[in-house]
């Protein structure tokens, strides 16, 4: 999706952050993959797998790997435009299903950090299941700096 | 535990590793057991697996509630989560309330704690859409 390089953040390297933390716990057990970024966004993938499905009828992916997925990619948006890591929770998440994700198809999430402040971070996001235009769910989430005084 | 009228839970809280019963009331009661799927940062669970837990504790509900209509789907339009206190390496339960079980609509409220109940991790409200067998 970056039509130009991504800039190089002094102490932070985006590409390294980003492979340690989509690999780690159960961001790795969902198998969610880096995609891109840019100056205050990311993009990670998540290939359907039928043992995250939450309804057998239809074979329609559960919400939850949806929700870690947006967690995942609107976080690390964050230390992205911060351009440091720092500890930090969320604090809420609100998540519209616009549509169900087309069974078989992988999803893509970006998230994006649209204010910071020193104590909290504003985020929203978008994920699709192939076509950017025709999204699945739609994200606004905060977080707090757990480290901040 | 599993399987307690129709609490029959999805692949995905096999995945998570979310399991079902009732409390001494008849409610369901919902068990989300740690293991390293369920891990956030180091030492913490994942909010991701949270609302998981949250989102099969909800569906799992209105569907217990609409036991005597077999072939009813649930869907989420929308959740919100409140994420309330960082969650720790040990078990954690969760119980869901439809606040309104309309023909089309359920309105339904989660709740996930760990040690005390007074004490929830976190909190989810959501807009399920039915769909009536």
């Amino acid at each position: 999706m970056a039509e130009s390089p991504p800039p190089v953040l002094a102490g932070f390297d985006p590409n390294a952050a980003i492979r340690m933390i989509v690999g780690f716990g159960h961001n790795g057990a969902l198998g969610a993959r880096y995609v891109g970024h840019g100056g205050d966004w990311v993009e990670l993938a998540l290939d359907y797998r039928t043992e995250l499905v939450g309804d057998i009828a239809s074979g329609v992916l559960a919400s939850g790997p949806i929700v870690a997925l947006m967690d995942m990619a609107t976080s690390i948006s964050v230390w992205i435009k911060r351009g440091a890591f720092q500890p930090q929770a969320t604090l809420d998440l609100r998540i519209d299903y616009l549509r169900a994700a087309i069974p078989g198809r992988t999803v893509v999430g970006r998230g994006e950090c649209y204010r910071l402040t020193r104590r909290v971070a504003f985020v929203r996001g978008q994920a699709h299941d192939g076509d950017p235009a025709d999204p699945i769910a739609h994200v606004a989430a905060t977080f707090m700096m757990t480290d901040a005084q | 535990m599993i399987g307690v009228g129709r609490l029959t839970l999805p692949p995905y809280a096999d995945f998570l590793g979310v399991t079902a019963a009732r409390d001494t009331d008849g409610a369901p009661l919902f068990k989300l057991g740690f293991s390293d799927v369920v891990v956030g940062r180091p030492g913490f669970l994942h909010g991701g697996a949270i609302a998981g837990l949250l989102e099969i504790a909800a569906i799992g509900t209105v569907l217990d509630a609409l036991e005597d209509e077999p072939g009813t789907s649930a869907k989420l339009i929308t959740v919100t989560v409140d994420f309330m206190r960082g969650g720790r390496p040990r078990d954690t339960f969760a119980a869901a309330k439809v606040t309104r079980l309309g023909a089309r609509i359920a309105n339904v409220e989660a709740f996930a704690w760990q040690d005390d109940r007074e004490k929830p991790i976190a909190g989810a409200r959501m807009n399920v859409m039915l769909r009536r067998g």
